[in-house]
């Protein structure tokens, strides 16, 4: 890795570091928010820098989307609704000390106790391949798993949370159309 | 053979962007002096450009408590976002940086608006801009997914992410061609993301200008810029994804780009003044109930053409 690379490796490792202190200093959910988007775009950066710029990428693209969204439910979801109003993200403060404690202890454990291979061959000029035949060939059946997994808590969690069902929406026989919906869809369905 | 990572692009790609953007900017005034019964007049083309200084001098308004930092942010990661989108725009035979994730990179800056408006809606501490933002949000989930399988139908017919790859593998036959449905999508796509026309949603006037309504001055002004600037960058990756890019017979590749992306730019100044405004709880079903299983389908052709089946 040349010295460039490890500059800049460095300062999106620190930038990213300081986003994640500030998600826990600010006072306001939305900048709250930004700082953990802020921080996870340097994650998407230094990603791409240690030579992945698919995922890197893909990081900054799906962290974008996942963290407006976020912010909109957080606003939501909090307990002063403007969201402007001063709050913390700091809570059950000494159990997630000890937690974070740990967390951080086995993940550097793990660096150390891993053993890491050595590379065998030249690093392929784009790696987007290798990282999608790694993916759906060796790891398949973890994807699938994953994707299913994913697709089955969606599912859920849409279910438990709303509370109109078919029957609601076309009556106790399942034979009213168009669907008794509050809001009118662009297909009249 | 293109050229990538000359020092000049780096100043002509931003200057092109603007330049077409400009001429948006105009073709919209002409056809709207055209449309009041005035004469097409090289006054009635520069009338919005006489706002510009005016936005630059003008006191901007003060709302109580705003967060001016979120604010200023969200105002500017929309037009920045649409400039560093042309990074990977090849124009002719030159590109700024030819990333091998290129299609990926203008999806990621084009996503950046979704949280520039937000912000830009949010900042103010006002009700109607910060319903704008949630308004792009809303019209964000229902454009954005088709919006990416148009953008892997033409990498998947490419088996690359590489924009100029892209363009290569287009020769004789454009993807605009026997790809038309992620053509149509992509252009759909390019109104939404710059909230032009049927998408003007989050700046709807039932709202008082929704995330512009509290801007003003060079706020309002980069806003307004970043809209017109992402339609040009819009008009101009549709060239490379879907038409050839460059390839054309007679006349250099510099100006079959040059055409092309004028021609996009044109039809899709043409449609934005022509559509209604979607309102966004319409628009979410059409795309996820119809634009979505077919953008998938789409999506198949290419793959099943570079499997031989």
């Amino acid at each position: 890795m040349g010295l460039t690379s490890t500059v800049l490796l460095v300062v999106l490792g620190v930038l990213a570091l300081t986003g994640g202190v500030l998600v826990f200093t600010l006072n306001s959910m939305a900048r709250v928010t930004f700082a953990l988007l802020g921080s996870l775009v340097c994650v998407g950066g230094v990603v791409t820098v240690l030579g992945l710029p698919y995922l890197g990428v893909v990081i900054v693209l799906m962290m974008v989307m996942e963290m407006v969204i976020m912010a909109v439910f957080m606003i939501a979801y909090m307990m002063n609704p403007a969201g402007l109003m001063p709050m913390s993200m700091l809570h059950n403060t000494r159990g997630s000390l000890v937690i974070s404690g740990l967390v951080f202890a086995a993940m550097v454990a793990g660096i150390y106790v891993v053993p890491w291979p050595d590379r065998t061959g030249a690093r392929p000029k784009d790696t987007t391949f290798q990282v999608g035949m790694s993916l759906m060939g060796d790891q398949m059946l973890t994807m699938v798993t994953l994707g299913f997994v994913l697709l089955a808590t969606m599912i859920a969690t849409v279910v438990l949370a709303t509370h109109r069902g078919r029957y609601d929406r076309f009556g106790d026989d399942l034979d009213q159309r168009p669907a008794k919906d509050p809001a009118g869809g662009g297909v009249g369905r | 053979m293109v050229e990538a990572g000359e020092w000049w692009m780096l100043l002509a790609a931003p200057a092109a962007l603007l330049g077409f953007a400009l001429v948006a900017v105009a073709g919209n005034a002409a056809l709207d002096a055209r449309s009041a019964g005035r004469s097409v007049t090289a006054t009635a083309v520069v009338r919005p450009f006489l706002a510009v200084p005016q936005a630059l001098v003008t006191q901007q308004r003060r709302m109580p408590a705003p967060d001016r930092l979120l604010w200023r942010v969200g105002v500017v990661v929309v037009p920045v976002a649409a400039v560093l989108s042309t990074l990977v725009i090849p124009f002719g035979n030159h590109v700024v940086a030819d990333l091998s994730v290129g299609v990926v990179w203008f999806n990621a800056m084009e996503v950046l608006t979704w949280a520039g408006l937000w912000l830009a809606g949010w900042g103010p501490n006002a009700a109607f801009s910060l319903v704008g933002g949630y308004r792009f949000l809303a019209q964000g989930l229902a454009y954005e997914l088709p919006l990416m399988f148009a953008l892997i139908s033409a990498a998947t017919g490419a088996q690359s992410l590489r924009v100029t790859d892209v363009v290569g593998a287009q020769h004789g036959l454009w993807y605009a061609v026997w790809m038309p449905f992620a053509f149509v999508v992509y252009l759909a796509g390019v109104l939404a993301f710059s909230f032009l026309g049927p998408f003007a949603y989050p700046a709807g006037r039932d709202i008082a200008g929704g995330v512009l309504g509290e801007t003003s001055g060079v706020d309002r002004l980069l806003l307004q810029a970043g809209r017109w600037l992402w339609l040009a960058a819009g008009a101009a990756m549709a060239v490379p994804l879907f038409l050839g890019g460059g390839a054309g017979p007679g006349l250099p590749t510099w100006a079959w780009s040059l055409i092309k992306t004028l021609l996009v730019l044109g039809l899709l100044v043409w449609v934005l003044r022509r559509m209604p405004v979607i309102r966004a709880d319409r628009y979410v079903e059409l795309a996820w109930v119809v634009l979505l299983p077919l953008s998938i389908v789409q999506a198949l052709v290419p793959a099943l053409v570079n499997l031989n089946l």
